[in-house]
Parts: C-alpha cells; sequence; structure tokens
C-alpha cells in the first residue's frame, strides 16, 4: 500500500493542509527526491486528484475511503498538479530554480566582501614597516644622520622578520573557506579590528612627529620600524592562541541525535561559538552517521497512521470549543481500546530479520563463489597466455553476472537499492579486483548502510543546513545549551554538556609492601 | 580457652586414652583434627574464639577407638602424651599422635561443655 503513497503524493508538497490532518505534513515533498524509478513501474508518477476545499471531514467521506490506505485525510487534504505538457514547467522545476537564484546571489557577496577586506588590510599593514623606512630616505635624504653598522643590523632584522610574518600569515590564514556561516566570525573580526587600531595609531604618531617635523635620527626611525614589525608578530601570536589553540582543549561533550531515527553520537569541544560547533558537527556528521533512508521510516510512519485512523473525532458544538478537551478525549479513547499493534511489530521485525540473513548469506556465497574465477597473472604468465588477458573492468563484468541477482535481491531487501546503481557497483567491483580485495571487502559496502559521505551526492538528501537556536549564534557554548540544525527531511538535535570538574587525588603505595599470607585449614586424619 | 600472651593457659581437661587400632600396617586412631599455629584459625567452626590456634577435632569416625574412648567433635586437644598441642603446628601435631611406636595415647582434651559443668558444680 505504501508504494502508491510513494507515487502519487509526488506533488502534495506544496498542498494545504487542514487543521486536522498532522499525516498529510510528513508524506510532504519529501519524495520529490525519489527517483522516478519506483518500485510500482507501471504507475505513472502524474496522477490527478480532487482538491476539496480544506474544511472539517464530513462522515461520508470516511467511510467511503477507510480502504484507500493508511492516510485516510489524503483525498480532502492534498492536491496535485496535473501532468505537465511540453510547453509547462512542473513545480519541481520552479523549486530547483529559485533555490539556485537564492543561494548564487546572497551569500557570496558576504563571504567576498570579508575576503577583501581581509586581504586589503593585510597588504597595507605588511607595507607600513617598509614604508617607515623608505619614507625618509626618500624625502629628506641629506638631513639624515649617517648610521652605518647598526641601521644595517636593524633593517636585516626587520627584513626576516617580515619573512617569518608572511609566511604565518599564510600558514594560518590562508585556507580555503570550507563553510559558509550565519553570523560574522567575532574572534577574526576583532582581530581585524585590532590590527587597524593599531596599524592607525602608528601612523599617525609617524606622520605627526616624523614626517612633520623631518626627524633626523635615522637609527630612532629604523627602531621604531623593527618596534611595528615586533608588535606585529605577537599580533599574529595572539590570533594563533585564539583562533586555533583555544579551542582545542575539550570542555564540553556534545550529543547529536538525529531526529528521524534516533542515531546519536557524542563528540568532544572546546571552547567555541554556537556557529563554529555547529560546523564542527556537521563535518562530523557526514562521516560518522549512516546515510539518511527515507524508506526505512514507511514502517513507523504506516503503524502512526493506523494508530491515529482508528479514531474519529467530531466536532458537534461548532467552532470556538476547546481543543484541548477534544485531545484528551482522544487520548483516554486511545489508552482504553486493546490494539495488538505490539504482537504485529514483533514478528515483523524477527521475520525481516530472518530474510535479511538468509539473502545475506546467498549473497556471500554467491560473491565468493563469484571470486574464484578471477585469478592475478603473473608477469611471465602474461605473455604466456596473450589472448586471454582482461583488464579489471573487463573482469569485473565477466564476473558481474552471477552475482548481481544476489546482490540485487539483498539491496532490496535492506532497502538500500537506490544508492547503488549498476553502474557504481561495475566500478566498485573493478576497484577491488585492481586492489587484491577479498570478496568480504568488496561486499563490506553493501552489507550494512555506511556514512553519507559514500554515496553519490545526489542522494544525500542534506545538502542545505539551517541553525536553529535560542541563543545568539556568536554566543560561547554552555552547559544545556541546545540547538538544532535544520535540513530538508530532517533535523540533528545538539545537546551540550560540560565536562565535569574532575577531582583526582593520590595515593602512594610503596612496592614493598606487597605482602601475603597462606590461609589454609587442612584436616588430617590419625 | 583464648591464649592470654604472657599468661598461663588454664582450661578444664578431661583425660582421654586412646588404644589404637592396627589396620594393616597403619595404626589408626578414628578421628580428623584441624587448626595449628600455621593454619588459618577463622575458619575453625569449633572454636569459641577466632583467634585460638589450637589443635581441634572434626571429625569422629564411628565405631573407631576414639569414640570408643569418650573423644567428641569439636574438642580442643591440650596435650599428648604429655606433648603440648595448644602451640603446635598442624604436622607437628600429627605426627605426635601417629608415633609407629606408641599404641596408647593418653590426650588432655577440652571443650566447652566441661567448663560449664563445673561452673554450675560450684555455683550449686
Amino acid at each position: 500500500m505504501s508504494a502508491t503513497m510513494d507515487t502519487e503524493s509526488t506533488y502534495s508538497g506544496y498542498s494545504h493542509y487542514s487543521g486536522h490532518s498532522k499525516k498529510a505534513h510528513r508524506q510532504g515533498s519529501r519524495d520529490r527526491h525519489k527517483s522516478p524509478r519506483s518500485k510500482d513501474g507501471s504507475r505513472s508518477e502524474k496522477s490527478v486528484t480532487i482538491q476539496t476545499p480544506p474544511a472539517e471531514p464530513l462522515l461520508g467521506n470516511d467511510a467511503s475511503r477507510t480502504e484507500e490506505g493508511q492516510d485516510d485525510n489524503w483525498g480532502e487534504t492534498t492536491t496535485a498538479i496535473t501532468g505537465t505538457s511540453e510547453h509547462s514547467i512542473s513545480q519541481e522545476d520552479i523549486a530547483r530554480i529559485s533555490k539556485d537564484l537564492e543561494d548564487s546571489v546572497g551569500l557570496d557577496c558576504k563571504r567576498y566582501l570579508g575576503l577583501t577586506v581581509a586581504t586589503v588590510l593585510g597588504l597595507l599593514v605588511f607595507l607600513t614597516p617598509i614604508a617607515f623606512i623608505l619614507l625618509p630616505q626618500i624625502l629628506w635624504r641629506d638631513d639624515l644622520e649617517p648610521c652605518g653598522t647598526v641601521c644595517e643590523g636593524l633593517f636585516i632584522s626587520v627584513a626576516f622578520k617580515l619573512v617569518i610574518l608572511l609566511i604565518g600569515t599564510w600558514a594560518l590564514f590562508f585556507r580555503q573557506p570550507k563553510a559558509d556561516i550565519p553570523r560574522v566570525f567575532v574572534f577574526r573580526a576583532l582581530l581585524l579590528v585590532l590590527i587597524f587600531l593599531f596599524v592607525f595609531s602608528y601612523w599617525l604618531f609617524y606622520g605627526v612627529r616624523i614626517l612633520d617635523s623631518k626627524d633626523t635620527n635615522y637609527q630612532g626611525i629604523v627602531q621604531y620600524a623593527v618596534s611595528l614589525v615586533d608588535a606585529l608578530l605577537f599580533i599574529h601570536y595572539l590570533a594563533i592562541v585564539l583562533l586555533e589553540l583555544r579551542q582545542l582543549q575539550p570542555m564540553f561533550t556534545v550529543k547529536v541525535v538525529r531526529s528521524t531515527d534516533g542515531e546519536s553520537r557524542y563528540y568532544s569541544l572546546g571552547h567555541l561559538s554556537i556557529q563554529r560547533a555547529a560546523l564542527v558537527v556537521l563535518e562530523n556528521y557526514y562521516k560518522d552517521f549512516t546515510v539518511y533512508n527515507p524508506t526505512l521510516l514507511t514502517a513507523s510512519k504506516s503503524r502512526a497512521a493506523k494508530h491515529m485512523a482508528g479514531l474519529k473525532v467530531y466536532n458537534v458544538d461548532g467552532p470556538g470549543n476547546n481543543a484541548s478537551g477534544q485531545s484528551r478525549a482522544m487520548i483516554a479513547a486511545a489508552a482504553r481500546r486493546r490494539d495488538s499493534s505490539h504482537n504485529e511489530l514483533y514478528y515483523e521485525e524477527a521475520d525481516h530479520e530472518r530474510r535479511v540473513k538468509k539473502r545475506r548469506a546467498r549473497l556471500v556465497v554467491a560473491v565468493e563463489e563469484a571470486f574464484t574465477h578471477i585469478k592475478r597473472l603473473q608477469a611471465e604468465e602474461q605473455q604466456k597466455a596473450p589472448g586471454e588477458m582482461m583488464d579489471p573492468r573487463e573482469a569485473a563484468q565477466a564476473i558481474f553476472p552471477s552475482m548481481a541477482r544476489a546482490l540485487q535481491k539483498y539491496l532490496r531487501t535492506t532497502r538500500q537499492q537506490q544508492y547503488h546503481s549498476m553502474e557504481s557497483i561495475l566500478q566498485h567491483l573493478s576497484f577491488c579486483i585492481t586492489n587484491n580485495m577479498t570478496p568480504k571487502a568488496f561486499l563490506e559496502r553493501y552489507l550494512s548502510p555506511g556514512p553519507t559521505l559514500q554515496y553519490d551526492r545526489d542522494r544525500w538528501f542534506s545538502k542545505q543546513w539551517t541553525l536553529v537556536s535560542e541563543e545568539a549564534v556568536t554566543s560561547g557554548l554552555q552547559d544545556g545549551t541546545v540547538f538544532v540544525l535544520k535540513c530538508l527531511d530532517f533535523s540533528l538535535v545538539v545537546n551540550v554538556k560540560k565536562i565535569p570538574f574532575i577531582k583526582l587525588s593520590e595515593e602512594f603505595i610503596d612496592p614493598k609492601s606487597h605482602k601475603f599470607v597462606l590461609h589454609l585449614q587442612s584436616e588430617t586424619s590419625v | 580457652m583464648s591464649y592470654v600472651p604472657g599468661q598461663p593457659v588454664t582450661a578444664v581437661v578431661q583425660r582421654i586414652e586412646i588404644h589404637k587400632l592396627r589396620q594393616g600396617d597403619n595404626l589408626i586412631l578414628g578421628f580428623s583434627i584441624g587448626g595449628g599455629i600455621d593454619q588459618d584459625p577463622a575458619q575453625n567452626p569449633f572454636s569459641e574464639d577466632k583467634t585460638d590456634k589450637g589443635i581441634y577435632v572434626t571429625r569422629v569416625t564411628e565405631g573407631g577407638p576414639a569414640e570408643v574412648a569418650g573423644l567428641q567433635i569439636g574438642d580442643k586437644i591440650m596435650q599428648v602424651n604429655g606433648w603440648d598441642m595448644t602451640m603446635v603446628t598442624h604436622d607437628q601435631a600429627r605426627k605426635r599422635l601417629t608415633k609407629r611406636n606408641e599404641e596408647v595415647v593418653r590426650l588432655l582434651v577440652t571443650r566447652q561443655s566441661l567448663q560449664k559443668a563445673v561452673q554450675q558444680s560450684m555455683m550449686s
């Protein structure tokens, strides 16, 4: 029954919902991402349904629709757009275009603005000491006191310090930005402001005291430039400490739970702002969490639907009644009703496990057998049998048919078939053959769902994230902070806990104090 | 019956004379002993004071010479043929009881019921 839901509700993401139906929301537009290559191949994905106004459900409608599927209110609350002709575009295309537009314009501007400001400031700062040293030489060369060895020594030190500063700045700051964060990065902004003020004040002093008065003590001027470079190196040190070192020491443990299936992980973080912590969590999400598979959730949804479908609540008092009384009545009725859904769940799960195990056994045997047909030729054997030699791709294509069916059946049972196309399987097979992997190594990718990074980008369901937080996202993490990372289909709930203060005390044990006695109690008969 | 260091041990004792029974090549007395200064006194089920490291009778075979002579289970052996048994190791005690050239052993044993009987008779 669920197959019908999958295909017919392709366009239901843009329907309007009545006050009652909570179920239509969950069908939503998630299935928009599902490929047209669904299980039910005969149905077309464009269907026509009746659009009804969002009114309270009447008795007559429900009775006729109970056999239609789990979602009884489906007919009243979802709308669908008729099939597309060549000249119109479907809802999907509209959504895609609008998303692309919004992606390209707004965020890039912000990113590049920050980058240009920083670059300009950096260049200015770098050229300032050189300017300090060169300007007197250019403007009033004849009046300057000669300063021989001391100045030359100072020139060398300035040069090397500038080189070190350059290398350090390149190492620290010139990195590919790996993410777009919503608010400005506080510490970076702070540092830029600090540098700007600092250099500005130095220029002010220089301009007033040296340029205007045409100071002739050249050694003093050069020492002034050296002091500027020293101070810049110290600011660079400050930057390292603030941006890199401070968050290294773990202070918080963060629990991340995925809202759809409850998969959870723990991570250790240091002092970070909420947005940076969100970045860390997302980076780890892609490699730690198994890939989000919407088809695995249909079972629990159908159970929930069946539960709701058993009870209908009718509003006989007209509008203006209390909703809370209604829901309480529903819950009480549900508690009293005897239902055996737990029984069904148990047997269904046991059955499913058995099936998966059986298919897995068949798959492993088929793959092992297929791999025995392939043998790597040694160098000298290659000359002997030139006709039969195959490169890895051909070898993969040769053994693939014998295991294809078992693999296909296994993927179907574990509902992973949409993540692996035949081309990708062949590619992986030739990769394994090239690298001398055993059948088990080949199967590792298919036997259980892996992290999101393993799969093709189109199958990810999670590329655009939104940070939902009650506190400002640039504020630091505190014990008990909760924020949510939402993407279209699911969300990650993040709970922050402080690592407890550990009191560690010592106890010294003298190695000579390890002494033992033998406690016997023997009985002898005389 | 407990041992107070520096004070002589006093106890009410019973004299028991056991005639050894010859069984093949061995002379047996018909009981088992436990305890000794090299053993763990806490595991002794018969002693009143769990630091008492004396030799106790742990089993008496039925119909054996010890039972005939009146030895009871739980008795503490104070002397064997004049040799002290309150401060001996388990093996020394065994040796003292199983000397091959002795046919008769005279034991001094004590038990709690003896002490109580004497007290009662003193009071009455």
